[in-house]
């Protein structure tokens, strides 16, 4: 009976890891597949396999489908990890780096950037940009930080999370209000948050930085699990609870601000994810669910993005809009549980 | 004689302002210590110090012979595991999840479970008696179930001492004595120190080898239960006066009725008891007789009652005695006579009864007798 129980556990596990792969892999196909330029599914494979770059279909799938559904994937999942990250910090399945105005202070710090890149020496690289980025969202995690000291009850502190990310609109909307129309051309589809325009560069930046920080995250899977009893148990079990916590903000800030760095502030994926993932694994142990919460982020910004592109072509949507869309109704519904719970 | 574990002039607090000082306790391996004392005197914060949870302000802690500063919180961990007074909210987390967490400091880099963890934590599981709730939700249990989770944990860390922060709340009569027999139980088999704190103190003083007093700002004493218990100790401690707790059967009397007798309860053998609390309930004011000292009705009576009409034990009824409750019988506007064992020692007590008869006062309180025999 003992194992039979373990066992239950680890089946499940793996069936929803089966699910995820499989949408994945259709995923793929589809962001592949669908597009303003029609490619058949022979032509596809012909183009993928033959390594076919030099026609237009060629160039379309190589130079702009692949490398933005790669993207998507990345940074999907690392949005997903640094919820994930934020949620275990905070204690709180609210928590993401969306609300508590992570993404608004690296929007911040990146306007600002590439203001005075664009004016001095005419370009912005994205080595600069994510520098930038990791520098608003550790101002705005530092905010956060000192008023998590001062406020103990999470729904003041969202709120004051909140309250931050206003500020950080605030000072960038200022900013561009009087930046020159040139030193912004690029801010405005940026801020609004979109995987257009990824190229293998980005996608190369990207997948190194966001693979070293999950495999970190990963090895640190072990005293994610004792902190999630708890500061006081974490402690008494061996956590150093000084050093992982200083960890633990420092990755999830490095993700969120690889994410807009690339792809501007993108909501909801970081707390609607990690959610659906725990549920559907019944568990929160973070050797299961870093992983699955990576790759269901992926999954999830790879299908937002392809609503994004495809569903009012040529016209496309913010990310944002279409992650909200889908994530804010699963935030509604935690909010419900909640105070289900509470009473 | 080699200590398990040792404070040597420890002096805690928070914000550097020293609560206790000069903490200086030594404990034997397979002993059981016990902080007793009023709310908010500081018993947490000792256990919370010497469990490297709070830095202590000065003086120092051992373990065996090891200073606890000078030890990590890793190598602390296999050592010393605690059950705290903070409520854990592990989102998603089932119980056995919760108790392998217990296994943390054996456990490889990524914490994976090896059988010996897992056959190890099924025994500490069933020996706190919640196997069955392994695949519960932790968040889902009562909070007397949940108790016996972080217990069990702390029992698969197999640490060599246990602090226990209050493990008896939210407990039932049931699992709290179940509970510390256990700890009787471990303390004599894997040899483990523990050192707790408990609000019940009759059951500090059936379990503890030794207690620790804990009053505001100070150490009031650290012995044997036989030493500490005695009454001036435990009033001093609690600040509490007259009769209210009893130290011999450890339970706890409300104040006495401030009001002028207007009854007389005439009892012995126990049958007293539920009356007297009933009156004291009621506000009335009563005097309680013919007792002798070894009856067990006195010990609630010297409590409540305004006057105990008291003869000595195990001879005839004094004629002093008789005319002493006469003239509370007069001051009275009623006599309640309970159930009542009377042989050749206390037979004079009809005297007493015919006269309240007389008197028209007697009625009679059949029925509500605190044991039958």
């Amino acid at each position: 009976m003992k194992r039979e129980t373990r066992q239950e556990n680890k089946i499940r596990y793996g069936m929803v890891f089966a699910i995820m792969i499989f949408l994945m892999v259709l995923m793929v196909v589809l962001n592949i597949n669908i597009g303003s330029v029609p490619i058949s599914l022979k032509e596809i494979g012909k183009i993928i396999f033959g390594r076919e770059t030099e026609s237009v279909a060629g160039r379309i799938i190589w130079q702009i489908r692949l490398p933005r559904m790669v993207m998507a994937a990345i940074l999907g999942g690392a949005l997903s990890l640094s919820g994930f990250l934020l949620q275990t910090y905070f204690n709180n399945p609210i928590a993401g780096p969306y609300i508590l105005g992570i993404s608004s202070g690296a929007k911040m710090t990146v306007a600002l950037t590439m203001i005075v890149f664009m004016r001095n020496y005419g370009y912005a690289s994205s080595g600069i940009l994510i520098v930038a980025a990791f520098a608003g969202s550790l101002i705005a995690v530092t905010f956060v930080l000192y008023l998590s000291k001062r406020i103990h009850n999470m729904s003041v502190l969202l709120i004051g999370g909140i309250m931050i990310s206003y500020i950080c609109s605030a000072i960038t909307d200022f900013v561009v209000t009087f930046a020159e129309d040139a030193d912004i051309v690029n801010l405005h589809g940026w801020s609004l948050g979109s995987f257009s325009g990824m190229d293998w560069g980005n996608c190369l930046v990207a997948a190194v930085m966001v693979g070293v920080i999950f495999v970190i995250t990963f090895l640190l899977s072990k005293p994610i699990g004792a902190y999630q009893l708890g500061e006081s148990y974490a402690k008494s079990m061996g956590v150093n609870v000084k050093i992982f916590r200083v960890a633990l903000i420092l990755l999830s800030s490095l993700l969120s601000a690889c994410v807009t760095a690339f792809a501007g502030p993108i909501s909801f994926v970081g707390i609607a994810v990690p959610h659906l993932v725990k549920r559907g694994l019944n568990t929160s142990r973070p050797l299961v669910v870093i992983p699955a919460t990576f790759l269901g982020g992926g999954v999830f910004c790879m299908f937002c993005d392809l609503i994004a592109r495809t569903m009012f072509a040529p016209t496309e949507l913010n990310i944002s809009t279409v992650t909200a869309f889908f994530g804010a109704p699963v935030v509604i519904v935690l909010l419900l549980r909640r105070s289900g719970r509470a009473n | 004689m080699e200590y398990r574990f040792e404070t040597k002039e420890l002096s805690v607090g928070y914000h550097k302002k020293p609560l206790i000082s000069n903490i200086s306790v030594s404990i034997a391996p397979g002993e059981i210590v016990t902080l007793i004392g009023p709310n908010g005197a500081g018993k947490s914060t000792i256990l919370k110090s010497v469990a490297k949870q709070l830095q202590p302000l000065g003086g120092s802690v051992y373990i065996g012979k090891d200073a606890m500063e000078k030890m990590s919180y890793r190598e602390l961990s296999g050592r010393m595991a605690v059950v705290l007074t903070e409520r854990i909210s592990p989102e998603l987390m089932q119980v056995f999840d919760v108790v392998a967490m217990g296994r943390y400091p054996y456990t490889n880099r990524l914490g994976v479970l090896r059988t010996e963890d897992e056959n190890k934590i099924w025994q500490a599981m069933e020996l706190v008696g919640i196997s069955n709730l392994a695949k519960r939700e932790y968040e889902t249990l009562s909070d007397g179930q949940k108790q016996r989770v972080l217990l069990a944990r702390a029992i698969c860390q197999e640490p060599e001492v246990l602090v226990l922060d209050e493990p008896t709340s939210f407990l039932d009569i049931h699992y709290k004595v179940q509970l510390l027999s256990l700890l009787r139980k471990m303390v004599a088999e894997k040899n483990m120190t523990i050192l707790m704190t408990l609000h019940e103190i009759d059951l500090a003083q059936k379990i503890s080898d030794k207690i620790l007093c804990v009053r505001e700002n100070e150490i009031m004493g650290f012995g044997t239960p036989e030493e500490i218990f005695e009454r001036e100790t435990i009033k001093k401690l609690y600040g509490i006066s007259g009769e209210v707790y009893n130290l011999s059967f450890g339970s706890v009397e409300m104040p006495r009725a401030n009001a002028e007798a207007t009854v007389f309860v005439i009892s012995n053998g126990g049958s007293g008891i539920p009356i007297y609390r009933k009156l004291q309930r009621e506000g009335i004011g009563f005097y309680a007789g013919i007792l002798s000292v070894t009856d067990v009705d006195y010990q609630v009576a010297k409590s409540l009652a305004n006057e105990v009409v008291l003869t000595r034990p195990f001879e005839k009824i004094s004629q002093e005695s008789i005319e002493r409750a006469r003239a509370l019988v007069d001051e009275c506007e009623e006599v309640l006579l309970c159930e009542l064992y009377t042989g050749s020692g206390n037979e004079k007590i009809n005297e007493l009864i015919d006269y309240a008869r007389t008197q028209g006062k007697l009625r009679e309180q059949k029925g509500l007798v605190w044991q039958k025999y």
